[in-house]
């Protein structure tokens, strides 16, 4: 039985998690990709999943999002499976549809069954939200990248999301777009949504995450609040990772 | 030679005096060919796209079979069309046998696994993208295949124009379920077949003329449609 890792958030009121991954197997090839990987996440803030390329960090998140079937072991969410609009995910490359910025946006609420009337005001909300009012009839791929990734955190957000989970938003993006994603990540936690973000950049994580899930092999080798780990990494794989020592 | 250069001279002079024979001949054609086209498109897009997202028993079969079909004989489709609405058929009491509609279903027949076929694999390289967005939408089967199919019309084009060149060109099928009947089933490709037969060169040089120069309108037309949703990132 594996041990299952949790942040430690202190003393007293453990919060109970809002995700328990349980034993999670994930083969590849006939591999383990995701190596009996068990974690409870709490109900609120921003965990960052860490850890050099192949550690199965967006594996992972594909499979908390129900995109992938998981070889053995179970994801169990405390209030049971979300539906598709409560938990939402964000790609490192935004996946636009050739549509423009508004119909994107509008089609992302028809998918979720929001009636056709009520549609136009929350678009403008999000169109406001993202500062998107001035592109919003434009096709959506022609914009920037830093655009498009707003266009796609927006539209994740259009529901009003339990879950958002967001694989390396800002990878390819300079740094005037990544802190334009990172503010909308920080109003997102602090509306209450539960953020679960993989990210390479230890400067992110420190500016968003409050805690850290270091991954290496497909295996979860520490879970700990971002300062901690931060200050004081217990593996020596996490301290080779941030020291740029470790890149597979 | 001189009764070439005279035919062509003939051809010309029917086509700028835009004579009655020759317009109603392409009329019926054009009547003909979109028809087919119309409703090969609304049968095969959808059909072309499941084929591309669905994962049922039998599917590879059925993309085979579909791909196979692209290939298909056009004077046997006219003969299978022939004997099903023949009086002796079992759709004999339809009474459709050399009428135009005869001729939109042999065209429909012939032109549909055309559109199924690039359907599908226009609809499968878009849902490689597309895939991993529309499911964590939580989108349904038919939300995705409708959006795809909305997201790629511009490609789907494509599918659209070559049916559209087959059907245009197609001579056997409709000849045999159509009959060529003047003023009634008879289109340029099996007008220019007659004329040409009975050495009539200048009508059948004219309608030559008119469907190449409408093959090549359509797509251009169609294919500038396309160039300028490509640039305005929509295809």
């Amino acid at each position: 039985m594996p041990e299952v890792l949790a942040i430690d958030f202190g003393e007293e009121n453990v919060p109970s998690p809002a995700i328990r991954l349980d034993g999670l197997v994930l083969e590849r090839g006939g591999k383990a990709v995701i190596d009996g990987l068990s974690l409870d996440l709490g109900p609120s803030g921003v965990t960052a999943f860490m850890g050099p390329n192949g550690a199965g960090k967006s594996l992972t998140l594909r499979l908390i999002a129900g995109l992938i079937a998981p070889t053995a072991g179970t994801i169990h969410f405390a209030k049971g499976r979300p539906l598709p609009q409560q938990i939402a995910l964000v790609f490192q490359k935004p996946v636009l549809l050739r549509r423009s910025v508004r119909a994107n946006l509008d089609h992302a609420l028809k998918t979720f069954g929001m009636a056709r009337r009520e549609r136009p005001a929350r678009v403008a909300e999000l169109l406001a939200l993202g500062q998107l009012e001035a592109l919003a009839d434009r096709p959506a791929r022609v914009l920037s990248g830093g655009e498009q990734q707003r266009v796609a955190m927006v539209r994740a957000l259009a529901a009003s999301p339990k879950y958002l989970l967001l694989d390396e938003p800002t990878a390819s993006l300079d740094p005037q777009a990544t802190a334009a994603i990172e503010a909308l990540v920080m109003r997102a936690a602090a509306d209450g949504v539960r953020v679960i973000l993989v990210t390479h950049e230890a400067g992110q994580a420190q500016r968003l995450a409050d805690d850290i899930c270091f991954l290496h092999k497909g295996r979860l080798l520490e879970a700990a609040p971002a300062a901690l780990f931060f200050q004081a990494p217990k593996s020596a794989e996490a301290r080779a990772y941030l020291a740029g020592d470790l890149l597979l | 030679m001189q009764d070439f250069g005279a035919a062509f001279a003939e051809a010309f002079s029917l086509i700028v005096g835009f004579d009655a024979a020759l317009a109603e001949i392409i009329g019926l054609s054009l009547r003909v060919t979109f028809s087919a086209v119309a409703i090969a498109c609304v049968i095969g897009l959808p059909l072309g796209a499941l084929l591309a997202v669905g994962r049922f028993p039998g599917r590879m079969v059925l993309v085979v079979l579909v791909s196979a079909l692209m290939g298909l004989p056009p004077v046997v489709v006219g003969l299978a069309v022939y004997l099903l609405l023949s009086s002796a058929g079992p759709l004999g009491v339809l009474q459709l046998l050399y009428t135009p509609t005869a001729m939109i279903i042999a065209q429909t027949i012939l032109v549909t696994p055309i559109v199924a076929a690039l359907t599908r694999q226009v609809i499968e390289d878009l849902n490689s993208e597309y895939d991993e967005l529309l499911r964590s939408l939580g989108t349904s089967r038919i939300g995705t295949v409708a959006t795809l199919l909305w997201d790629a019309r511009y490609s789907l084009l494509t599918a659209a124009l070559a049916g559209l060149g087959r059907a245009l060109a197609e001579v056997g099928a409709v000849m045999i379920v159509g009959g060529n009947i003047n003023h009634v089933t008879r289109v340029m490709t099996t007008a220019i077949a007659l004329e040409t037969s009975k050495g009539e060169l200048a009508l059948a040089l004219g309608l030559g003329i008119i469907l190449v120069c409408l093959s090549i309108l359509i797509n251009a037309g169609l294919m500038g449609l396309r160039r300028t949703a490509e640039q305005m990132a929509y295809a």
